[in-house]
């Protein structure tokens, strides 16, 4: 199981309080991504474009303290994200608003 | 006795506003979908239960939400809007071509006698359809690739679809307008388009009565005369009596003849109601006086509306969708203002009241005048 934690109002559109938990196919931020658009159908579209399959460009992942946002989302996250030690923060840019 | 419910979409997130028929008491219902700009809440007039809301986020994209209880629980719906195949370019602000790209949606229309058909007006400018109560989504592609497409370019908001209105006499006729690119009318249900901008002139184009190009802000039409469409464009007020064959100016005694939304009395249709805005840099009303200006002559004469709304330093804007008047005997006009009040006229424009003052941005009103 991976944590993660999405930023409040992607919380609010899923209705979900705190992190969540989800079971991925691959230790990889897309397969995240996977899992959270089939349980969660509401956020598709609202992490990555639906054409492009990019991650909007006002969405960040960070993790471990690292900012995992410009790799590639088939690359493998951190161990510590991955055993479940720590969560994958998915977090809105600040950019004012 | 009737009652009515007001959709209010605004910068973070929508309200309902709901009164008897007297519009004296209000009970305000929100924030729904907070911190989201709610660009469009509208119901259906097959179904008034039934109501379609266009939510969207820079930092998330575009959530569509509808709600089959009058507003009270919501659902998210498909958010899917793919242009139908390879879309080619645009006109960006430089002139030079830009490629369309999906932004949001702007306008809902549902189906005058269908509650699960809406249409949604989208920027980067498209026609979409739904027949599903939102769950897919289709271009009407003939409108985005007409010939005049790769010449249309955005207005200051962007290259939006932001006026859908459906003719009650002809299933067969839908108008359209773009900002900048100019008003458009299908005759076969959205499977060819024709622009319709014959009177028209804009001086910020290269040909100022050019076949496309113009900013039109917004088009209302009485369902009495639907031969007859009442216009604001970026400056000029414009009638047409022919479906939008031909325009004339009727912007007359106006102060201003630049402004975002046009209406009509839902029982006088030649009575129209705009809110003239100093110009297209100035974006609030002359003088710092916030007036709403009635014509009963459909055009050419104005008289000013001012009991009730404020009139000295009151320097906000009113947005295109953001005003709507209900069909109560005694016809009720409503506005929203980009400093968060929304107010209502219980009597055709003569005295008005804000029913609340202090909501964020307002970008949409719409009214459901319910049995």
């Amino acid at each position: 199981m991976i944590r993660v934690v999405l930023p409040p109002n992607l919380r609010a559109l899923a209705h979900v309080d705190g992190e969540i938990s989800v079971d991925t196919t691959q230790p990889t931020a897309g397969s995240v991504i996977d899992a959270i658009e089939e349980r969660y159908p509401m956020l598709r579209g609202t992490i990555r474009d639906h054409y492009t399959q990019r991650r909007r460009s006002y969405v960040r992942f960070f993790a471990c303290e690292r900012d995992l946002s410009h790799e590639p989302l088939d690359a493998q996250l951190p161990d510590a994200v991955t055993s479940g030690s720590e969560p994958l923060l998915i977090v809105g840019a600040i950019a004012g608003g | 006795m009737s009652s009515v419910r007001v959709l209010v979409g605004t910068r973070k997130g929508a309200f309902i506003l709901s009164s008897d028929g007297k519009r004296d008491a209000w009970r305000v219902d929100g924030p729904h979908f907070p911190g989201w700009e709610i660009y469009h809440v509208k119901g259906s007039p097959a179904d008034p239960n039934r109501i379609y809301a266009s939510q969207t986020s820079s930092w998330f994209g575009q959530v569509m939400q509808r709600s089959d209880d009058g507003g009270q629980t919501w659902q998210t719906v498909g958010n899917e809007f793919a242009y139908d195949g390879v879309p080619g370019t645009h006109q960006w602000y430089d002139g030079t071509p830009k490629p369309w790209e999906f932004k949001r949606v702007w306008h809902l229309e549902p189906s005058l006698t269908d509650p699960d058909t809406v249409y949604a007006g989208i920027e980067d400018a498209a026609l979409f359809k739904s027949t599903d109560g939102g769950t897919t989504w289709r271009e009407l592609s003939a409108l985005r690739t007409h010939s005049t497409g790769s010449s249309w370019q955005p207005g200051a908001g962007g290259m939006c679809l932001h006026t859908v209105i459906l003719d009650p006499s002809n299933p067969q006729r839908i108008y359209t307008a773009i900002s900048a690119a100019g008003a458009f009318r299908s005759d076969d249900a959205g499977e060819t388009w024709k622009p319709i901008n014959r009177g028209l002139r804009s001086q910020y184009i290269p040909d100022e009565d050019a076949e496309v190009g113009h900013c039109v802000h917004r088009i209302a039409m009485h369902p009495s005369r639907p031969q007859t469409l009442f216009m604001q464009k970026h400056w000029d007020v414009m009638r047409s009596d022919d479906s939008g064959d031909s325009w004339r100016e009727i912007s007359g005694n106006l102060p201003t003849d630049f402004g975002f939304p046009i209406d009509v009395h839902a029982h006088e249709p030649e009575t129209v109601y705009v809110v003239p805005i100093t110009s297209d840099s100035h974006h609030f009303p002359p003088d710092g006086k916030l007036r709403v200006y009635r014509s009963r002559s459909g055009g050419n004469e104005w008289e000013p509306l001012t009991n009730g709304l404020p009139q000295e330093n009151c320097y906000v804007n009113v947005l295109r969708d953001a005003m709507a008047t209900d069909r109560l005997d005694e016809c009720g006009i409503y506005f929203g203002t980009t400093g968060g009040a929304v107010y209502v006229s219980p009597d055709g424009g003569d005295t008005w009241k804000a029913i609340v003052h202090d909501l964020p941005a307002v970008l949409s009103v719409e009214v459901q005048t319910l049995p």
